[in-house]
């Protein structure tokens, strides 16, 4: 049976991991190759490098960063952040990573995803999608450029097109819920998973167990992706499979 | 020598990683002559089963199957195990290499696709390809089409009914998943077929 994938996120910035509240007050959280072998170890089914670099000159680094990352990772490696070219996803591939995440230049662009996905294939594209409540409502608008703007556009609807551009996976993350820890934006969750054929990747509100197999049981969500909370404690990852399986999700355990 | 097919599509950086991980001599090569001359031949494959028609530009399509005639073993990844088989009914008309008969399929549309995720294996006995790899193993796919179970199928899984997980015939290997991305599960089979003898 086809499992539930954990994913964890690393930011980066300038070669390191950091983690923070909403983008302030950065604190270095440790080498994104060690992190990465770490938490492929404890139990991660997929690996995700976020460049949250503000300059170009910081960003230059993220080659050299995917490629050490990526040189002792023998699971599904995404690299996403700042992607907005075919030549930008050319360069992160030949670094190592095996999908990229775009998701303010496929907003400006949608042929991009096209693009990318005839030289790659769609399993290599991954299309991110930061959506928002509209006044609590259990309808959700897409945002750009990480959050700041919003686009009039609705969630389920850009994620349908993403789809139909050749987007092979969808990673939905809830606004709302992102950095709280108050559970996943199952509603946002589930009417995207419905509406697509293709794997639905929940993210932002990831917090304890029955956060996550809420996700999976009523948001359908195919995979779950969290950051910060799988930094405090390297085994967490494994707790966390250990007590989904006894919650009956299907989950990569032991790996 | 093993030589992994670059045919010029996809990405191959993981596949070489993790032949050197292995200590593995291989060489990632478009060349027909480096295929005449290969131990061992991977054809790693991604994207679309019509892809096959610039193995066959390339003059790579004859090298490997004369290769493949002379007992060289050969190892077929993911849409390279698909082309392994007869036909697809993602691109009709276009040929596979023929080296098994079936002909490949898509999911059906009661389940999500690709299917993309950690899947179980279940394993047929005395694969050497496989050897060591009990079944349950979880092993990593992303494929919207998948192998039909047949005759020289030595592990399959379940998505939507069951499809040709791992294939293994004479010196013909095949899995539709990527071993390289499957963590120390995919390393070792990758290692049985580096250890294959030539």
């Amino acid at each position: 049976m086809l499992t539930k994938r954990i994913i964890a996120c690393l930011d980066v910035t300038a070669g390191r991991v950091v983690k923070g509240v909403q983008f302030q007050r950065l604190r270095d959280a440790g080498d994104p190759a060690e992190l990465a072998a770490a938490h492929s170890q404890a139990g991660a089914d997929e690996v995700v490098l976020l460049d949250i670099s503000a300059t170009h000159e910081k960003r230059a680094t993220l080659a050299d960063t995917v490629r050490r990352t990526a040189r002792q990772l023998f699971i599904p490696f995404t690299v996403g952040g700042g992607i907005s070219s075919l030549d930008n996803a050319i360069a992160v591939f030949e670094a190592g990573a095996d999908k990229i995440s775009i998701n303010s230049a496929a907003l400006a662009d949608p042929s991009l995803i096209t693009c990318i996905a005839d030289r790659f294939g769609s399993q290599a594209v991954i299309v991110a999608i930061d959506a928002k409540r509209t006044n609590g409502e259990a309808r959700f608008q897409a945002y750009g450029s990480g959050g700041r703007n919003p686009t009039g556009r609705d969630a389920v609807a850009w994620a349908r097109e993403a789809e139909e551009r050749g987007a092979g996976e969808i990673l939905l993350t809830s606004m709302d819920r992102d950095g709280t820890g108050a559970g996943f934006d199952c509603d946002l969750t589930r009417a995207c998973s419905e509406a697509l054929r293709i794997p639905v990747i929940a993210s932002g509100g990831g917090g304890n167990t029955q956060s996550f197999v809420d996700v999976f049981e009523r948001g359908k969500a195919d995979a779950a992706l969290a950051a910060s909370i799988f930094h405090f404690g390297l085994h967490r990852i494994a707790d966390l499979k250990q007590e989904l399986g006894s919650a009956g999700i299907p989950v990569r355990w032991p790996c | 020598m093993i030589v992994v097919i670059d045919y010029r599509a996809g990405n191959l950086t993981s596949v070489k990683k993790a032949l050197d991980h292995l200590r593995a001599d291989a060489v990632v090569t478009a060349d027909p002559e480096a295929v005449a001359q290969a131990d061992k031949i991977i054809l790693p494959g991604v994207g679309h089963f019509s892809a096959i028609a610039i193995l066959e530009q390339a003059g790579l399509r004859t090298a490997i199957l004369n290769r493949v005639e002379q007992g060289v073993p050969f190892l077929g990844v993911c849409v390279g195990m698909q082309w392994m088989f007869e036909s697809s009914t993602e691109a009709p008309g276009t040929h596979g290499l023929g080296l098994l008969s079936g002909t490949c399929g898509r999911f059906p549309d009661s389940v999500k696709s690709p299917h993309v995720g950690w899947n179980s294996l279940i394993c047929h006995d005395g694969s050497r390809l496989l050897r060591g790899i009990p079944s349950g193993s979880f092993v990593y796919f992303t494929h919207s089409y998948s192998s039909p179970v047949v005759k020289a199928t030595v592990a399959r899984c379940e998505h939507g009914g069951e499809f040709a997980a791992a294939v293994e015939q004479g010196n013909l290997f095949g899995v539709q998943f990527h071993p390289e991305k499957s963590g120390p599960i995919g390393l070792k089979i990758l290692k049985n077929f580096c250890c294959l003898p030539c």
